[in-house]
């Protein structure tokens, strides 16, 4: 058992190793001649307009949560996927079916739930806003497709 | 400033012509065949007990009570990673060069033919080329981060690797966690893709980083509920029990062995060629929209280093589908009898041993391989989706999709009996030959159907 945590170790400090070390011997080979033009931040051939670290479209916070919820589900189901075939021989079959479908639901409820109330939307439709009900006769924007 | 070796490739291959074939045949089969050889001859002694009783016999040396035990250990596994690590560099320069070739030929051009007989060592030329080119970091970037990303994909790329079984004996460590443990590690080359993005301070970058983020992150859901079918199946989690409770067969899969596993086999290749970012799934380096994506401000190795993980990654994609579904090893006519038998109980294997692990090997390989050229087909056939559609597609299809196919395969392991998995074993091969027999047809008349073309096998 510790082996083989020893074993990913391994491989992870010789997965870094190889980059590190091809790196250093690149060093030694390749030119540098760095200059400010080189140096900027590529962005069309114009000077970069301020910096990229703003806030972000909070969709990719939505996916985040309902993925987190999702991935626990696997995590919890994966032992009693492991041991259904052993339980089928026991004769407890019907009892790990039903518990693996009950959790099965409640998730599915959940998808079923995050789905109707528009989280798995990536265009938001802009004619829920309240700018619906604005009686000027102006039609709302259609939404862009995202980032 | 120019340095002139006088090594320039064209002329030397047009003074020796059979060098450049010679080269290129060592490069070409030398150099896999020696790594899978090596893999052979190392992965199944990487057990204490094995190193122990090897030390014992040969040297006379009592390893097990030596205080130095844990550095021959630590050594080993390192020759053990070393071995992989050269495989996945030469795995994803060689599926470049394939890639390119395909392309050609899909697009009715020649492709790279210049280094090597048929441009086979362009991919080498590359390597080298990207190690004498100059590597820029972006002033205001964040320099530690953006040296940083790099690392992480590379990681993420090896870590499945440990798990992965080439052969009947030719695995690193056979976990009993074994695909929870590659689903947890291959998600490692996101935080790469993420931290590139954050790092490298350009617009493009951020939004290649976050969108591979929401990408890689969504489709693991379908991808774990999928894999799940043949864990059901195997009763195990452990990457040779499922290969073990295959056979050799096709019928003996388990993508034939039951309906919902054969749906499950679509939506975990799927989801998994989104995981990698191919094409029709490439939103985090859209070219069209984002310039690069996340390595848009990458230059030199630190950029080949991204695109070998992408490349290499399809090994594990396809690697883990051949496993899971494909009956991996499985030699067509061998049981684990025969395994057992010619093993015998000697240190040293008899010779036939060798000759089926190097069968079960080549078996893993040509299937894996099989499944690679698919990846690439896709890739020059399909357009690449929209970021809506790419979400829809997880979220609203393969997710519910996948839950179906779970729920069908508990079903079906509680009540179907052993003779109708084997019905329904031959039935699907049947079904898959028909299905396959029918595309053929429909493509040689496709393209015989406008004059003057016909199929040509023979252009390559």
């Amino acid at each position: 058992m510790g082996y083989q945590f020893a074993a990913v170790l391994a491989f992870a400090v010789m997965a870094v190793l190889f980059a590190l070390v091809v790196l250093m011997v690149g060093r030694l080979l390749r030119p540098r001649f760095p200059n400010d033009d080189k140096l900027s931040i590529y962005e069309c051939g114009e000077r970069p307009v301020g910096s990229a670290w703003y806030n972000f479209n909070p969709r990719f916070y939505l996916i985040a949560l309902v993925f987190i919820v999702f991935e626990v589900d696997i995590a919890l189901t994966f032992p009693v996927v492991v041991v259904y075939a052993a339980w089928i021989e026991k004769g407890l079959g019907f009892v790990a079916f039903v518990e693996l479908i009950l959790f099965t639901v409640v998730l599915l409820v959940g998808l079923a739930w995050a789905w109707g109330h528009g989280d798995l939307e990536w265009i938001k439709k802009l004619s829920e806003s309240p700018r619906k009900t604005d009686r000027s006769g102006l039609v709302a924007p259609t939404a862009r497709p995202g980032v | 400033m120019r340095i002139t070796l006088g090594l320039d490739s064209t002329s030397l291959s047009r003074r020796y012509p059979r060098l450049a074939i010679l080269a290129t045949l060592f490069m070409a089969f030398g150099l896999p065949l020696g790594l899978y050889v090596a893999a052979l001859a190392v992965f199944p002694l990487n057990t204490p007990e094995r190193l122990d009783a090897m030390a014992e016999q040969w040297l006379g040396y009592d390893l097990a009570g030596s205080p130095y035990r844990y550095i021959v250990y630590t050594a080993f596994l390192l020759l053990v990673a070393f071995i992989a690590v050269n495989y996945t560099a030469v795995f994803g320069g060689v599926s470049t060069w394939v890639e390119r070739r395909v392309a050609g030929r899909m697009q009715s051009r020649i492709g790279p033919n210049r280094p090597g007989a048929a441009g086979f060592l362009s991919w080498v030329a590359d390597a080298v080329k990207m190690i004498l080119k100059e590597d820029t970091i972006p002033a205001e970037a964040d320099h530690l981060l953006f040296r940083a990303a790099p690392y992480f994909s590379m990681v993420g790329l090896l870590l499945p690797f440990v798990v992965l079984p080439f052969g009947e004996a030719t695995v690193v460590t056979d976990m009993n966690v074994g695909v929870f443990y590659v689903a947890a590690a291959s998600a490692f080359v996101v935080v790469g893709i993420l931290v590139s993005g954050w790092a490298s301070n350009s617009k493009w970058a951020l939004f290649g980083g976050i969108r591979g983020a929401a990408q890689v992150m969504s489709y693991e859901i379908p991808a774990g509920i999928a894999m799940m079918v043949p864990v059901l199946m195997a009763g195990t989690l452990s990457m040779q029990g499922i290969v073990r409770a295959q056979g050799g067969w096709p019928w003996q899969w388990f993508v034939f062995q039951n309906p919902a596993a054969f749906v499950a086999f679509f939506i975990a290749v799927t989801a998994s060629l989104a995981e990698g970012n191919r094409t029709p799934f490439d939103l985090p380096e859209a070219e069209s929209e984002l310039v690069a994506g996340y390595h848009a401000e990458y230059s030199g190795f630190r950029l080949a280093i991204f695109l070998m993980v992408e490349w290499a990654n399809m090994w594990i994609m396809a690697g883990l589908a051949v496993t899971l579904f494909l009956g991996g090893w499985q030699v067509p006519g061998y049981g684990a009898e025969d395994y057992a038998r010619l093993l015998g109980t000697g240190l040293l294997p008899a010779p036939g041993w060798f000759g089926l692990q190097l069968l079960s090997m080549l078996m893993f390989v040509v299937k894996t391989w099989a499944l690679v050229f698919v990846f690439i087909w896709l890739r020059w056939t399909l357009p690449r989706v929209r970021v809506d559609q790419m979400m829809s597609l997880c979220w609203k299809y393969l997710v519910p999709g996948a839950f179906l196919c779970f729920v069908v395969t508990l079903v079906w392991q509680l009540l179907v009996p052993p003779a109708g998995v084997a019905f329904t074993g031959y039935a699907l091969t049947a079904l898959a030959l028909f299905v396959l027999a029918k595309f053929a047809v429909a493509t040689r008349r496709n393209i015989s159907k406008v004059a003057g073309h016909r199929v040509d096998l023979g252009n390559w």
